[in-house]
Protein backbone atom coordinates (compact mmCIF):
# COMPACT_ATOMS: atom_id res chain seq x y z
CA UNK A 1 0.00 0.00 0.00
CA UNK A 2 1.41 3.81 -0.64
CA UNK A 3 1.55 5.39 2.40
CA UNK A 4 4.06 8.32 1.36
CA UNK A 5 2.00 12.06 1.13
CA UNK A 6 2.89 14.32 -0.89
CA UNK A 7 1.56 17.63 -2.36
CA UNK A 8 0.39 18.42 0.75
CA UNK A 9 0.92 21.53 1.70
CA UNK A 10 -1.41 23.27 3.72
CA UNK A 11 0.02 26.09 6.28
CA UNK A 12 -3.41 27.45 8.04
CA UNK A 13 -4.09 28.62 11.34
CA UNK A 14 -7.16 27.75 12.10
CA UNK A 15 -8.18 30.02 15.09
CA UNK A 16 -7.89 32.93 12.28
CA UNK A 17 -11.44 34.23 11.30
CA UNK A 18 -12.77 32.89 7.75
CA UNK A 19 -12.64 36.04 5.92
CA UNK A 20 -8.40 35.58 6.83
CA UNK A 21 -8.02 32.21 4.72
CA UNK A 22 -10.73 32.97 2.24
CA UNK A 23 -8.31 32.42 -0.81
CA UNK A 24 -6.53 29.27 0.53
CA UNK A 25 -7.20 26.73 -1.57
CA UNK A 26 -4.72 23.73 -1.24
CA UNK A 27 -4.39 20.00 -3.44
CA UNK A 28 -4.64 17.48 -1.09
CA UNK A 29 -3.31 14.24 -2.11
CA UNK A 30 -3.53 12.22 1.67
CA UNK A 31 -1.70 9.06 2.85
CA UNK A 32 -1.91 6.72 -0.33
CA UNK A 33 -5.49 8.36 -1.11
CA UNK A 34 -6.05 9.06 -4.39
CA UNK A 35 -5.93 12.64 -5.17
CA UNK A 36 -9.30 14.51 -4.93
CA UNK A 37 -8.65 17.74 -6.31
CA UNK A 38 -9.03 21.32 -4.33
CA UNK A 39 -10.30 21.62 -0.61
CA UNK A 40 -11.52 25.01 0.19
CA UNK A 41 -10.59 25.38 3.64
CA UNK A 42 -12.39 28.47 3.81
CA UNK A 43 -15.37 26.58 2.79
CA UNK A 44 -14.98 23.67 5.03
CA UNK A 45 -14.42 26.27 8.25
CA UNK A 46 -18.08 27.76 7.10
CA UNK A 47 -19.22 24.66 8.87
CA UNK A 48 -21.65 22.40 7.32
CA UNK A 49 -19.66 19.44 7.12
CA UNK A 50 -20.55 17.07 10.38
CA UNK A 51 -18.11 14.42 11.90
CA UNK A 52 -19.93 10.90 12.08
CA UNK A 53 -19.31 7.58 14.38
CA UNK A 54 -17.76 6.18 10.99
CA UNK A 55 -14.13 6.08 10.78
CA UNK A 56 -13.09 9.28 7.59
CA UNK A 57 -17.34 9.59 7.10
CA UNK A 58 -18.84 13.00 7.28
CA UNK A 59 -22.82 14.52 6.59
CA UNK A 60 -22.69 17.23 4.45
CA UNK A 61 -25.75 19.42 5.23
CA UNK A 62 -26.73 21.44 2.16
CA UNK A 63 -28.24 24.98 2.13
CA UNK A 64 -32.29 24.84 1.35
CA UNK A 65 -33.54 28.15 2.63
CA UNK A 66 -37.19 28.24 3.92
CA UNK A 67 -37.04 24.51 2.72
CA UNK A 68 -36.72 25.25 -0.71
CA UNK A 69 -36.16 22.53 -2.91
CA UNK A 70 -35.72 22.98 -7.01
CA UNK A 71 -36.10 20.08 -9.35
CA UNK A 72 -32.24 21.32 -10.85
CA UNK A 73 -30.64 21.14 -7.24
CA UNK A 74 -32.30 17.57 -6.12
CA UNK A 75 -31.08 15.87 -9.31
CA UNK A 76 -27.76 17.08 -8.64
CA UNK A 77 -28.11 16.24 -5.40
CA UNK A 78 -28.81 12.75 -6.05
CA UNK A 79 -26.59 12.49 -8.65
CA UNK A 80 -23.84 13.66 -5.60
CA UNK A 81 -25.50 11.47 -3.19
CA UNK A 82 -24.79 8.70 -5.47
CA UNK A 83 -21.25 9.09 -6.27
CA UNK A 84 -19.94 10.58 -3.23
CA UNK A 85 -22.18 9.01 -0.41
CA UNK A 86 -24.13 6.27 0.24
CA UNK A 87 -27.55 6.97 -1.34
CA UNK A 88 -29.22 7.78 1.60
CA UNK A 89 -30.14 11.55 2.50
CA UNK A 90 -31.64 13.01 5.84
CA UNK A 91 -34.03 15.77 6.14
CA UNK A 92 -32.34 17.06 8.98
CA UNK A 93 -34.85 18.85 12.09
CA UNK A 94 -33.93 22.47 10.48
CA UNK A 95 -35.46 21.58 6.75
CA UNK A 96 -31.56 21.10 5.20
CA UNK A 97 -30.94 17.77 3.12
CA UNK A 98 -28.12 16.10 4.57
CA UNK A 99 -25.60 14.03 2.16
CA UNK A 100 -24.73 10.92 4.49
CA UNK A 101 -21.58 8.72 4.83
CA UNK A 102 -19.58 11.03 2.51
CA UNK A 103 -15.36 9.95 3.20
CA UNK A 104 -13.53 14.02 3.44
CA UNK A 105 -11.13 13.23 0.74
CA UNK A 106 -14.42 13.86 -2.15
CA UNK A 107 -15.28 17.35 0.58
CA UNK A 108 -13.82 19.05 -2.97
CA UNK A 109 -15.20 17.01 -5.62
CA UNK A 110 -18.76 16.68 -3.83
CA UNK A 111 -18.98 20.57 -3.60
CA UNK A 112 -17.90 21.16 -6.94
CA UNK A 113 -20.50 19.34 -8.02
CA UNK A 114 -23.05 20.57 -5.92
CA UNK A 115 -21.93 24.12 -7.27
CA UNK A 116 -22.78 23.26 -10.65
CA UNK A 117 -26.71 23.24 -10.28
CA UNK A 118 -26.11 26.64 -7.81
CA UNK A 119 -26.10 24.28 -4.09
CA UNK A 120 -24.37 25.66 -1.42
CA UNK A 121 -23.23 23.74 1.57
CA UNK A 122 -25.36 24.87 5.28
CA UNK A 123 -23.20 25.69 8.05
CA UNK A 124 -23.25 24.47 11.89
CA UNK A 125 -21.30 25.60 14.86
CA UNK A 126 -20.91 29.38 16.11
CA UNK A 127 -22.01 31.10 13.00
CA UNK A 128 -25.83 32.13 11.63
CA UNK A 129 -27.06 29.79 10.13
CA UNK A 130 -29.84 28.88 7.41
CA UNK A 131 -33.01 29.93 7.96
CA UNK A 132 -36.43 28.67 8.61
CA UNK A 133 -39.39 29.26 6.82
CA UNK A 134 -42.94 27.88 6.28
CA UNK A 135 -44.57 28.39 2.98
CA UNK A 136 -45.81 32.02 3.90
CA UNK A 137 -48.12 33.88 2.00
CA UNK A 138 -46.86 32.13 -1.77
CA UNK A 139 -49.54 29.21 -1.10
CA UNK A 140 -50.52 28.74 2.15
CA UNK A 141 -53.80 29.69 2.73
CA UNK A 142 -52.79 30.94 6.35
CA UNK A 143 -49.53 32.55 5.46
CA UNK A 144 -49.84 36.39 5.79
CA UNK A 145 -45.92 37.59 5.01
CA UNK A 146 -43.98 36.52 2.46
CA UNK A 147 -41.65 33.79 4.48
CA UNK A 148 -39.68 32.34 1.62
CA UNK A 149 -38.67 35.57 0.04
CA UNK A 150 -37.57 36.86 3.86
CA UNK A 151 -35.82 33.30 4.20
CA UNK A 152 -34.22 34.32 0.88
CA UNK A 153 -33.25 37.78 1.59
CA UNK A 154 -32.00 36.91 4.86
CA UNK A 155 -30.06 33.96 3.95
CA UNK A 156 -28.11 35.58 1.48
CA UNK A 157 -27.21 39.06 3.54
CA UNK A 158 -26.52 37.12 6.83
CA UNK A 159 -25.86 33.34 6.41
CA UNK A 160 -22.37 32.28 8.07
CA UNK A 161 -21.73 34.99 10.46
CA UNK A 162 -19.51 34.53 12.99
CA UNK A 163 -21.50 34.62 16.57
CA UNK A 164 -20.96 33.38 20.01
CA UNK A 165 -23.05 29.90 19.72
CA UNK A 166 -25.15 29.03 16.91
CA UNK A 167 -27.91 31.70 15.71
CA UNK A 168 -31.10 30.24 14.33
CA UNK A 169 -33.42 32.55 12.07
CA UNK A 170 -37.32 30.95 11.57
CA UNK A 171 -39.97 32.80 9.68
CA UNK A 172 -43.33 32.09 10.39
CA UNK A 173 -46.48 33.29 7.98
CA UNK A 174 -49.06 33.40 10.64
CA UNK A 175 -49.44 33.33 14.32
CA UNK A 176 -50.08 29.51 14.14
CA UNK A 177 -46.17 29.23 14.53
CA UNK A 178 -45.75 25.86 12.38
CA UNK A 179 -41.83 26.71 12.27
CA UNK A 180 -41.47 27.01 15.87
CA UNK A 181 -40.43 30.86 15.68
CA UNK A 182 -40.89 31.26 19.19
CA UNK A 183 -38.17 28.72 19.92
CA UNK A 184 -35.86 30.49 17.64
CA UNK A 185 -32.72 33.16 18.28
CA UNK A 186 -34.61 35.10 16.36
CA UNK A 187 -38.19 34.40 15.12
CA UNK A 188 -40.54 36.64 12.71
CA UNK A 189 -44.21 35.93 12.67
CA UNK A 190 -46.79 37.24 9.95
CA UNK A 191 -49.40 39.33 11.76
CA UNK A 192 -52.32 41.49 10.82
CA UNK A 193 -54.25 44.41 13.07
CA UNK A 194 -57.95 43.99 12.08
CA UNK A 195 -59.70 46.76 11.78
CA UNK A 196 -63.65 46.70 11.79
CA UNK A 197 -66.26 48.95 9.75
CA UNK A 198 -69.95 49.16 11.55
CA UNK A 199 -71.75 49.93 8.50
CA UNK A 200 -71.10 46.81 5.80
CA UNK A 201 -72.02 44.51 9.08
CA UNK A 202 -74.44 42.33 8.42
CA UNK A 203 -74.02 41.12 11.97
CA UNK A 204 -73.86 37.41 10.83
CA UNK A 205 -71.35 36.57 13.91
CA UNK A 206 -69.34 34.07 11.48
CA UNK A 207 -66.06 36.65 12.68
CA UNK A 208 -66.78 35.44 16.53
CA UNK A 209 -66.89 31.71 15.24
CA UNK A 210 -63.74 32.13 13.32
CA UNK A 211 -61.48 33.60 15.82
CA UNK A 212 -60.07 30.94 18.24
CA UNK A 213 -58.70 33.63 20.90
CA UNK A 214 -62.05 34.59 22.12
CA UNK A 215 -61.21 38.18 21.10
CA UNK A 216 -64.45 38.80 19.03
CA UNK A 217 -67.65 37.90 20.67
CA UNK A 218 -71.25 38.48 18.88
CA UNK A 219 -73.37 41.37 20.41
CA UNK A 220 -76.45 39.55 21.93
CA UNK A 221 -79.31 41.63 20.03
CA UNK A 222 -77.66 43.23 16.83
CA UNK A 223 -74.62 40.12 16.23
CA UNK A 224 -72.16 42.48 15.57
CA UNK A 225 -68.69 41.71 16.82
CA UNK A 226 -67.40 43.37 20.19
CA UNK A 227 -63.62 43.04 19.94
CA UNK A 228 -61.19 42.81 22.80
CA UNK A 229 -57.59 43.81 21.50
CA UNK A 230 -55.85 42.14 24.64
CA UNK A 231 -56.76 38.63 23.44
CA UNK A 232 -56.28 39.35 19.29
CA UNK A 233 -53.05 37.27 18.18
CA UNK A 234 -53.23 39.03 14.60
CA UNK A 235 -53.92 35.84 12.71
CA UNK A 236 -56.22 37.57 10.14
CA UNK A 237 -58.90 35.15 10.31
CA UNK A 238 -61.67 37.40 10.96
CA UNK A 239 -60.55 39.49 8.20
CA UNK A 240 -60.39 36.09 5.53
CA UNK A 241 -63.56 35.25 6.98
CA UNK A 242 -66.21 38.17 6.74
CA UNK A 243 -68.26 37.57 4.08
CA UNK A 244 -68.54 41.28 4.19
CA UNK A 245 -65.45 42.48 4.08
CA UNK A 246 -66.39 44.82 7.15
CA UNK A 247 -63.15 42.96 8.93
CA UNK A 248 -59.90 44.18 7.00
CA UNK A 249 -56.71 44.32 7.76
CA UNK A 250 -55.34 48.17 9.08
CA UNK A 251 -51.47 47.09 8.94
CA UNK A 252 -49.68 43.80 8.55
CA UNK A 253 -46.29 42.88 9.15
CA UNK A 254 -43.64 40.87 11.29
CA UNK A 255 -43.55 40.48 14.73
CA UNK A 256 -39.95 40.15 15.99
CA UNK A 257 -39.43 37.31 19.10
CA UNK A 258 -35.83 37.03 19.93
CA UNK A 259 -34.04 35.22 22.45
CA UNK A 260 -35.62 31.62 22.01
CA UNK A 261 -34.09 28.27 21.73
CA UNK A 262 -34.47 24.62 21.99
CA UNK A 263 -31.92 22.17 23.24
CA UNK A 264 -31.14 21.33 27.09
CA UNK A 265 -32.34 24.08 28.62
CA UNK A 266 -35.37 25.82 26.79
CA UNK A 267 -35.59 28.92 26.23
CA UNK A 268 -38.78 30.57 25.23
CA UNK A 269 -38.30 34.30 23.29
CA UNK A 270 -39.92 37.69 23.69
CA UNK A 271 -41.97 39.75 21.58
CA UNK A 272 -39.56 42.68 20.92
CA UNK A 273 -41.57 44.91 18.06
CA UNK A 274 -44.70 44.42 15.80
CA UNK A 275 -45.90 45.25 12.64
CA UNK A 276 -42.50 45.32 10.73
CA UNK A 277 -42.20 45.65 7.17
CA UNK A 278 -39.79 43.32 5.27
CA UNK A 279 -37.32 45.94 5.24
CA UNK A 280 -37.82 46.76 8.70
CA UNK A 281 -37.45 42.86 9.43
CA UNK A 282 -34.52 42.60 7.30
CA UNK A 283 -32.54 46.06 9.30
CA UNK A 284 -34.16 44.62 12.49
CA UNK A 285 -32.06 41.03 12.18
CA UNK A 286 -29.12 43.08 11.23
CA UNK A 287 -28.85 44.99 14.53
CA UNK A 288 -29.99 42.08 16.51
CA UNK A 289 -26.73 39.98 15.05
CA UNK A 290 -24.65 42.95 15.49
CA UNK A 291 -25.88 43.67 18.96
CA UNK A 292 -24.91 40.02 19.62
CA UNK A 293 -21.44 39.68 18.34
CA UNK A 294 -20.76 43.27 20.62
CA UNK A 295 -22.53 42.38 23.81
CA UNK A 296 -21.27 38.73 23.60
CA UNK A 297 -17.52 39.74 23.34
CA UNK A 298 -15.74 37.56 26.19
CA UNK A 299 -18.32 36.06 26.46
CA UNK A 300 -17.58 32.80 25.23
CA UNK A 301 -20.50 30.18 23.82
CA UNK A 302 -23.52 31.98 24.91
CA UNK A 303 -26.78 31.51 23.49
CA UNK A 304 -28.69 35.38 22.36
CA UNK A 305 -31.46 34.71 24.89
CA UNK A 306 -29.12 33.33 27.89
CA UNK A 307 -27.16 36.77 27.10
CA UNK A 308 -30.58 38.88 26.90
CA UNK A 309 -31.47 37.28 30.34
CA UNK A 310 -28.60 38.84 31.68
CA UNK A 311 -28.44 42.33 34.01
CA UNK A 312 -29.43 45.33 31.65
CA UNK A 313 -28.68 43.23 27.77
CA UNK A 314 -32.49 43.67 27.59
CA UNK A 315 -32.42 47.49 27.72
CA UNK A 316 -29.06 47.56 25.59
CA UNK A 317 -30.50 44.95 23.02
CA UNK A 318 -34.01 47.38 22.61
CA UNK A 319 -31.69 50.57 22.36
CA UNK A 320 -29.72 48.68 19.54
CA UNK A 321 -33.14 48.32 17.74
CA UNK A 322 -34.18 51.62 18.39
CA UNK A 323 -31.03 53.06 16.66
CA UNK A 324 -31.72 50.48 13.54
CA UNK A 325 -35.73 50.92 13.43
CA UNK A 326 -36.65 54.05 15.58
CA UNK A 327 -38.92 53.12 18.76
CA UNK A 328 -42.59 53.67 17.44
CA UNK A 329 -42.86 49.93 16.63
CA UNK A 330 -40.76 48.57 20.10
CA UNK A 331 -43.19 46.52 22.72
CA UNK A 332 -42.71 49.44 25.79
CA UNK A 333 -41.89 47.24 29.38
CA UNK A 334 -40.54 44.13 27.92
CA UNK A 335 -39.45 41.25 29.53
CA UNK A 336 -36.48 39.26 29.03
CA UNK A 337 -36.67 35.78 27.50
CA UNK A 338 -37.97 33.15 29.74
CA UNK A 339 -36.37 29.52 30.33
CA UNK A 340 -39.14 27.01 30.21
CA UNK A 341 -39.00 24.60 33.45
CA UNK A 342 -39.00 21.12 32.84
CA UNK A 343 -39.08 18.15 35.07
CA UNK A 344 -36.27 16.15 33.99
CA UNK B 1 -86.18 41.05 2.49
CA UNK B 2 -87.50 38.37 0.90
CA UNK B 3 -85.42 34.87 1.24
CA UNK B 4 -83.43 33.82 -1.44
CA UNK B 5 -84.73 30.13 -2.70
CA UNK B 6 -81.87 27.98 -3.04
CA UNK B 7 -81.19 26.38 -5.84
CA UNK B 8 -79.27 22.88 -3.93
CA UNK B 9 -78.75 22.10 -0.29
CA UNK B 10 -76.13 20.04 1.27
CA UNK B 11 -75.82 19.13 5.25
CA UNK B 12 -72.06 18.95 6.12
CA UNK B 13 -72.66 19.41 9.70
CA UNK B 14 -70.68 16.63 10.65
CA UNK B 15 -67.76 17.04 8.35
CA UNK B 16 -64.48 18.74 9.15
CA UNK B 17 -61.92 19.79 6.49
CA UNK B 18 -61.36 18.55 3.88
CA UNK B 19 -64.45 16.96 3.49
CA UNK B 20 -66.06 19.47 4.20
CA UNK B 21 -64.50 21.90 0.98
CA UNK B 22 -64.76 19.08 -1.28
CA UNK B 23 -68.50 18.40 -0.67
CA UNK B 24 -69.02 22.10 -0.86
CA UNK B 25 -66.84 22.14 -4.18
CA UNK B 26 -68.96 19.47 -5.60
CA UNK B 27 -71.81 21.15 -4.72
CA UNK B 28 -70.88 24.03 -6.45
CA UNK B 29 -69.87 22.25 -9.69
CA UNK B 30 -73.14 20.95 -10.30
CA UNK B 31 -74.33 24.63 -10.27
CA UNK B 32 -75.07 27.43 -13.11
CA UNK B 33 -73.17 30.72 -12.34
CA UNK B 34 -75.18 33.07 -10.18
CA UNK B 35 -77.34 29.68 -8.46
CA UNK B 36 -77.84 29.39 -4.64
CA UNK B 37 -76.11 26.78 -2.89
CA UNK B 38 -77.56 26.52 0.77
CA UNK B 39 -75.07 24.45 3.17
CA UNK B 40 -75.14 23.93 6.98
CA UNK B 41 -72.10 23.61 8.76
CA UNK B 42 -70.53 23.47 12.34
CA UNK B 43 -69.42 26.85 14.06
CA UNK B 44 -65.93 27.13 14.80
CA UNK B 45 -62.93 25.81 12.24
CA UNK B 46 -65.87 23.95 9.25
CA UNK B 47 -67.27 27.76 9.35
CA UNK B 48 -63.89 29.78 9.26
CA UNK B 49 -62.77 27.59 6.81
CA UNK B 50 -65.88 27.45 4.75
CA UNK B 51 -66.20 31.17 4.26
CA UNK B 52 -62.49 31.87 3.80
CA UNK B 53 -62.45 29.59 1.14
CA UNK B 54 -65.35 30.61 -0.77
CA UNK B 55 -64.60 34.70 -0.33
CA UNK B 56 -60.89 33.43 -1.94
CA UNK B 57 -61.99 32.12 -5.15
CA UNK B 58 -64.84 34.86 -5.32
CA UNK B 59 -68.17 33.28 -4.63
CA UNK B 60 -70.36 35.40 -2.27
CA UNK B 61 -71.82 34.70 0.95
CA UNK B 62 -75.48 35.94 0.73
CA UNK B 63 -76.62 34.87 3.80
CA UNK B 64 -75.66 33.58 7.39
CA UNK B 65 -77.47 32.35 9.84
CA UNK B 66 -76.75 30.81 12.93
CA UNK B 67 -79.25 27.69 13.84
CA UNK B 68 -80.65 27.22 17.46
CA UNK B 69 -78.00 24.11 17.94
CA UNK B 70 -74.95 26.37 16.87
CA UNK B 71 -74.76 25.44 13.18
CA UNK B 72 -74.10 27.80 10.87
CA UNK B 73 -76.83 28.34 7.28
CA UNK B 74 -75.20 30.35 4.84
CA UNK B 75 -76.00 30.66 1.12
CA UNK B 76 -73.48 30.83 -1.53
CA UNK B 77 -74.56 32.31 -4.90
CA UNK B 78 -71.74 30.31 -7.06
CA UNK B 79 -69.56 33.38 -8.74
CA UNK B 80 -71.32 36.12 -7.87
Amino acid sequence: MDTKKKKLKISVDHNLEERTIKRIEVNAEVSGKKPVGKINFAELRAGGFIKQRQKDKFTVRLKCPGGNMTLDRLKTIVAATEKFGSGQLHLSTRQSMEILHVDYHNFGPLVDLLKEAGQDVASCGPRVRVPNACGGCEYNPNGITDTQKMANVVNEKFFGMRTNHKFKMSFSGCPHDCIHAASADLGLIGTVWPVWEEASCTGCTICASACTEGAIESHPETGKPIFDAEKCLYCDDCVRACPTSSWTAGKTGHSLRVGGHHGRHPVNSTIAARFLTDEEAEAAIGASIAWYQKAGEGKGRIRLGNLLMQEGQMESYMAALADAIGPEKLEENIEAPQKITIRR
Amino acid sequence: MAEIAADKFIDISSEVCPMSFVLTKLALDELEDGQVLELVCQAGDPVRNISIQLKDEGQMIISVKKETDGNFRLKIRKNG
